[in-house]
């Protein structure tokens, strides 16, 4: 814990606000986004599958809400207009990755 | 111990050596009836009602640092029963009622006042909106009163009435709603607590469920396993977290929430205001500080604190109705995290591991609910049903399509 603490105030220091580093448009501030939630919103269930409803109701209303790394959808709203998976720690707001939804979802499509 | 007028005398004259600990620091039993995870409002108004109420004095709460340094210390103490919904309103109107007697009930000055609590609206749809709403309110026994623009001017003359983007056209006014002083609650009710004989366990972090066979045994800490009869949950902001310790998955994320204090200024603002255009409200304290605040940082966080965009947002809202706090500095920023739940409205029901009850999803209303929180918890652990204002706070309400959302916001935390 006391750890944990320790590293967000380096955070604060390095950044008054969060950055996220678009990996097409480089660094940019958090404002210009819009948060979505969890990164499993991705992960639409098939409504073809016998319990499609059961499934539907988890992906919409339940969420997992960690403590700790989250990856988590960001629209750039003020900028491309591209959905970002980003990977943030919710204890200390520290942003490890950033991917294009658009790479990963293509990459679940091509393995299917 | 009992507080008193007579009692301040007799002390003053005898050098103030009658004053004792407000609650003792026991070490844990093996076993207690009824386990409480948390020992904020909710988890100490919970036992508290338990006791008194329900006559079940073997219990414990368990808090992981001290007592009342969670979301019971961090909101803006603002109670109100302003709720549309069947599902809601009657809760919270209970809640106010308990308010109204709480100082009484705990012998101990929590400093509920009724200062009146004003909703402003800015145009003819929202106006018939709140109408609406203050119909609800007095069906459901509460007050409201309808205020056009004169009635708000004369309450708050400085308003800037005329503003283009949204002139204030009047409000709605809950004479009962105000402020409480909300350390005084966590410790008004942890002295009652104590007294009735509850054991509030400071430090004793809950680090797992005892499950067996699908029923909940007790619980791992960090002060060693406590067994009971039935474990109660009400960690309001760590919902997720401690949850998933017993593998469940709920309706919430966890949001951070931030609030404001101004430097003491003069009175000045008399009652309670909200702007919900501009995302903003605001009370002043006995203290002289603006209390303000306004939308929560929108993204998953346990941090307890948030970030810069949303201060100067809450205070762009503040100098939209004031202009004139420009030039008044912030004292204090700070942050709590909060369940945000998928309606935004709480629950309060056991779970599918038997015995173990859960409390939570308050979002960032959980102040005003303590009293009624802890007597409706109290009711259910008691009795295995859920009190008659408290039947809709279910978790399975997703499933069953009975949400209670205020805003129709559907199923977006961050929007609630």
């Amino acid at each position: 814990m006391r750890k944990g603490w320790a590293h967000s105030q380096t955070c604060i220091e390095r950044h008054n606000n969060m950055i996220i580093d678009h990996p097409l448009l480089g660094p940019r501030d958090a404002r210009e986004f819009v948060y979505l939630g969890d990164a499993s919103l991705m992960n639409r269930p098939d409504w073809k599958d016998e319990n499609a409803a059961e499934q539907f109701y988890e992906y919409l209303y339940l969420r997992t809400n960690t403590m700790g790394e989250h990856r988590e959808l960001w629209y750039h709203e003020h900028g491309d207009r591209s959905w970002l998976v980003v990977t943030r720690h919710t204890l200390t707001h520290e942003i490890t990755k950033v991917e294009l939804a658009r790479d990963l979802g293509l990459n679940v499509g091509q393995n299917k | 111990m009992r507080y008193s007028g007579l009692k301040i005398f007799t002390e003053a004259l005898t050098g103030n050596k009658g004053w004792g600990p407000n609650w003792r620091q026991p070490t844990p039993k093996d076993t207690y009836d009824v386990i409480i995870v948390g020992a904020g409002g909710h988890g100490l108004a919970t036992a508290y009602y338990l006791a008194k109420e329900f006559d079940i004095h073997d219990v414990a709460v368990l808090e992981k640092g001290w007592l009342g340094l969670g979301n019971v210390g961090r909101n803006t103490t603002i109670i109100r029963s302003n709720y549309m919904l069947p599902g809601n309103e009657p809760f919270y109107e209970l809640s106010m009622k308990l308010w109204e007697g709480l100082a009484q009930d705990l012998n101990y000055n929590v400093m509920v006042s009724q200062r009146g609590l004003l909703n402003l609206f800015h145009n003819d749809p929202q106006r018939d909106s709140f109408i609406r709403r203050g119909n609800a309110m007095r069906l459901a026994g509460a007050d409201a009163v309808l205020l056009d623009q004169d009635g708000v001017r004369r309450m708050y003359p400085f308003f800037d009435f005329d503003s283009s983007r949204f002139p204030i056209k009047g409000g709605l006014l809950q004479p009962r709603g105000g402020t409480a002083r909300h350390d005084a609650v966590a410790w008004g009710y942890a002295r009652k607590c104590d007294e009735l004989g509850v054991d509030i366990l400071q430090n004793c972090e809950v680090e797992s469920f005892i499950i067996e066979g699908g029923i909940c045994k007790g619980v791992e800490t960090a002060k060693g396993s406590i067994r009971a009869n039935k474990v109660a949950v009400c960690v309001a902001g760590s919902s997720g977290h401690v949850m998933a310790m017993a593998g469940l998955r709920l309706p919430i994320e966890s949001h951070v929430m931030q609030a404001f204090v101004s430097e003491a200024l003069k009175p000045v603002i008399h009652g309670v205001v909200t702007f919900g255009a501009g995302h903003f409200y605001v009370s002043q304290s006995d203290k002289g500080g603006l209390v303000f605040g306004g939308d929560i940082d929108g993204y998953n966080s346990y941090a307890q604190r948030g970030n810069l965009p949303v201060i100067e947002d809450v205070c762009e809202g503040g100098m939209a109705i004031m202009p004139m706090i420009g030039r008044a500095r912030i004292l204090r920023a700070w942050g709590g995290t909060v369940d945000m739940s998928m309606d935004g409205s709480p629950f309060i029901d056991k779970t599918d591991i038997e015995r173990l009850y859960f409390n939570g999803g308050w979002c960032y209303g959980g102040f005003k609910a303590t009293p009624a929180s802890g007597w409706c918890y109290a009711y259910l652990l008691a009795n295995d049903k859920p009190h008659e204002v408290a039947s809709k706070f279910r978790l399975n309400r997703f499933k069953s399509g009975n949400m209670i959302d205020e805003k129709g916001m559907g199923a977006q935390p961050n929007l609630h």
